[in-house]
């Protein structure tokens, strides 16, 4: 296999493991209000995710990262592209991971409130936003002959980007219904595995349209063949999910989301950013990548490192598997 | 205004207010990691109090740290997509690493800290704090791998048919001799910083605690701990990080002439015994001084090791430089220039770093002398320079940073690229300006809810001693509290 065609392979898994792991928790973050009745269980979903949000983050850090080493005119033309939705995120990100950390720091109802907001917009926004962004991906959008993004925001905001928008937003809600569900004990276990499964049937009949209109437009077998996975395996979810089996509904929808991103980097290859404008002006994975030298190094580092990194990373899950209820919330007023 | 002027201000604004609170970071992440060390293996309660308190410190530092970072390493691509497409095949493997090994391991292990406590055995919990240590020394590695690169270019050839820098050896650019004492340098200066921060905070604690009483007497015993641990590391990574800078000093006169020149307003070559400049005005142009009060021969002796080294002047340094990179080969990425850096910005950041670690350092040794024994001096003015210490160190690394990078404008990379050139073609003013005051609001209203929050818990101060859970207790029934909980 050609370097240049492993790398896209590693970036569409650093994109999946970002989406399948980030992907909850930002669904824990948008359910807040719905899911929680009171500060106690509110608590108790933040904590579910606390130790691990972060970690989850990373990849979209390292993904980022790895399309600045590895294709490097993919990285200069999407970020300087889709510059105004990328700051939103940015922001959002920047909120939401403060509000995990200073929400708990004081005791004003409305320092927490504040501070809820951030947890809720801050997860709500990137979760639409990201799929706005990968839907404009695949489909292409307006690129010049100097591999410059010509579009405006406008351009971003097409019916099937926005479709894309609020099929990532459903998965995400039902991810993060799931993994609550799986995670917690009590009233708030139930309420979100029957939630998850409501909001589960809306995000699968989105993203069936959504995935079926992607592959009229740009797919190819192997793609149909994913997004044919992925929608089994979410129904497979919520079937689980009706017979109370959280860790296989999670399961359900964590291979989904894995197979739905798969399914998007597979219409993409060989392009990494179709043009719309003109499509000799594509980047691809050729055209777009870094020397063999560069790719052979970053080859190297990867094989040498990722598997210690998934390998700790899988032990901090570990070392917090156990289901959180209201009991464990500490009572006494932490902060004085 | 022109979109590189404004991404310029924006990388400035950005970059100097996440490194506010990167060295505190990492100083508190080893200091953090060695309280508990000794905890640990002298199970001194007062070890674990300073653990607890300098924890949450930190963990309000490194929350605006973190999140502060993933603009830096998105701005690449938003704001200088040219520069990102000159030098992708370079500088991005190091970023690529640098979130494999480094933010992977921050993360998780700080993680695995936060709420640890009932979980983790003691030695292994410590231990997750010195990974996170591990972590952002990894980090400031690649990280500064890439910026020194930057200043001086390694192990890559400009391939005209791409158009492009194309890495050629990536040890080259790992083991840059700029690197080799840029990373000693910055990371001498963190821990300095980690160390004025718990000295300052210990001190100021300290000296509130005036009286006679029982929880007084042992309250002062707690804060002198942390005034003699604070204090030790600051004076001693001082030392670090004076003779780093030194070295520094050399090989920038070596490898940016240019830069040493404005550092020190020198406008002539000066054949011998060049004089170190204490104050200097120039004419607003920056071509020549009006006035200067200098010591003899020091400056020779600080960018050569002799007194009578030679030391180029700015005037022949921008002819020579005119010359050699008038006719580059890489002109597509080269737009002629003046070669010269806003001298007055240059130098007087010179001059903030040095004089302002030396602040700090002076206020250190101060400190632990006035507080020696048990005494307790009472003049109001110690706590205050017990707050200004820290202060003054993290802003000297801001004043090295700032200095370091308008010294080599207008180069983007040194003799490569210049700023101008570097910047996103399709961004536009209004994106760009979107962006930078976005951000900027964000980051003020940011700073005000951190600096709330510190002073919040600094005035608390230590939380008294609590025994923290035995993670093997098999009689626990599992429906316990969690130690810590957000």
């Amino acid at each position: 296999m050609e370097l240049t065609t492993l790398w896209f392979i590693v970036i569409a898994v650093l994109w999946i493991g970002y989406f399948a792991l980030e992907g909850f928790d930002f669904g824990v973050g948008v359910l807040l209000p719905v899911l929680a009745r009171d500060e106690t269980e509110r608590r108790v979903m933040i904590n579910t995710i606390g130790p691990v949000w972060d970690g989850n983050e990373v990849w979209l850090l390292v993904a980022g990262g790895a399309t600045f080493a590895a294709f490097p005119e993919w990285y200069a033309t999407l970020f300087s592209g889709f510059y105004l939705p990328l700051l939103l995120i940015l922001v959002a990100l920047i909120l939401r991971g403060l509000a995990f950390e200073y929400r708990h720091k004081r005791n004003e109802v409305e320092w927490r409130a504040n501070w809820d907001r951030a947890i809720i917009y801050g997860s709500l926004v990137p979760a639409f936003l990201w799929g706005v962004a990968f839907a404009n991906i695949v489909r292409g959008v307006p690129i010049d002959g100097d591999f410059e993004f010509t579009g405006t925001v406008l351009t971003l905001l097409n019916p099937h980007a926005l479709l894309g928008g609020c099929v990532t937003l459903a998965l995400f809600v039902t991810h993060g219904a799931f993994f609550i569900a799986l995670k917690t004990l009590g009233d708030i276990r139930v309420r979100a595995r029957q939630f998850g499964i409501r909001t589960g049937l809306a995000a699968a009949g989105l993203a069936v349209v959504f995935l079926l209109w992607t592959q009229a437009e740009t797919g190819n077998i192997r793609s149909a063949v994913a997004f044919v996975a992925a929608a089994v395996l979410l129904l497979a979810g919520l079937v689980a999910a009706r017979a109370s089996r959280e860790g296989w509904a999670f399961t359900g929808t964590f291979l989904a989301i894995g197979f739905a991103v798969a399914g998007l980097f597979l219409a993409l290859f060989p392009d990494v950013m179709p043009s719309s404008t003109d499509p000799t002006y594509s980047l691809t994975t050729t055209n777009a990548a870094a020397t063999a030298y560069t790719l052979k190094v970053m080859s190297w580092c990867a094989l040498a490192f990722t598997p210690l990194v998934i390998g700790y990373q899988a032990w901090s899950y570990w070392v917090f598997r156990k289901r959180i209820g209201t009991q464990h919330i500490p009572t006494e007023v932490l902060v004085k | 205004m022109e979109v590189v002027d404004i991404a310029r201000w924006q990388f400035g604004i950005i970059t100097v207010y996440h490194f506010l609170f990167v060295p505190i970071t990492i100083g508190l992440t080893a200091l953090v990691a060695t309280f508990e060390t000794i905890w640990v293996v002298r199970k001194d309660p007062a070890y674990l109090r300073l653990t607890k308190f300098f924890g949450k410190l930190l963990l309000i530092n490194f929350a605006i740290g973190v999140v502060t970072g993933i603009v830096q390493e998105f701005q690449f691509g938003m704001n200088w997509s040219d520069y990102s497409r000159f030098v992708g095949d370079v500088f991005g493997a190091p970023l690529a690493i640098e979130g494999l090994l480094a933010f992977f391991l921050e993360s998780t292990f700080l993680g695995l800290w936060i709420f640890g406590w009932d979980k983790l055995s003691r030695p292994l919990h410590a231990a997750c704090m010195w990974i996170v240590h591990v972590g952002t020394l990894f980090s400031s590695w690649f990280i500064l791998a890439a910026n020194s690169w930057m200043q001086h270019p390694v192990g890559h050839t400009y391939n005209p048919e791409t158009g492009r820098a194309e890495l050629t050896d990536f040890w080259a650019v790992m083991f840059n001799k700029v690197q080799l004492v840029a990373f000693p340098h910055v990371i001498t200066a963190a821990y300095m910083t980690g160390g004025a921060f718990v000295l300052g905070v210990s001190a100021w604690l300290y000296l509130r605690r005036r009286g006679q009483a029982r929880e007084d007497v042992e309250e002062r015993a707690l804060h002198r701990k942390g005034i003699r641990v604070g204090a030790a590391v600051t004076l001693i990574a001082c030392v670090g990080v004076v003779i780093t800078g030194d070295i520094q000093g050399k090989i920038m006169t070596e490898v940016q002439p240019m830069k040493m020149a404005a550092a020190e307003g020198l406008y002539e070559t000066s054949d011998s015994c060049a004089p170190f400049s204490v104050f200097t005005i120039g004419t607003p142009d920056g071509r020549e001084e009006k006035f200067a009060v200098t010591v003899p021969c020091l400056l020779s002796f600080l960018g050569t090791g002799t007194f009578d080294g030679t030391v180029e002047g700015i005037n022949p340094l921008r002819e020579k430089y005119a010359e050699t990179y008038g006719n580059d080969p890489g002109a597509t990425y080269y737009h002629p220039s003046d070669y010269v850096p806003v001298v007055p910005v240059t130098y007087w950041s010179f001059r903030f770093m040095m004089g302002l670690g030396m602040f700090g350092a002076l206020g250190a040794a101060l400190i632990l002398f006035a507080t020696r024994g048990d005494r307790n001096p009472r003049s109001r003015w110690w706590g205050r320079l017990a707050l200004a210490v820290p202060v003054t160190v993290v802003l000297a690394s801001s004043f090295g940073w700032i200095f370091t990078e308008m010294g080599r404008q207008p180069w983007v990379v040194y003799g490569l690229m210049t700023v101008e050139n570097a910047v996103s073609p399709g961004v536009s003013v209004a994106e760009a300006l979107t962006s930078v005051t976005v951000l900027t609001l964000l980051y003020a209203v940011l700073a005000v809810i951190e600096f709330g929050l510190l002073a919040k818990f600094i005035k608390k101060g230590p939380d008294p001693f609590v025994e923290p859970p035995d993670p093997s207790n098999s009689e626990a029934s599992g429906d316990e509290p969690m130690t810590f909980a957000y």
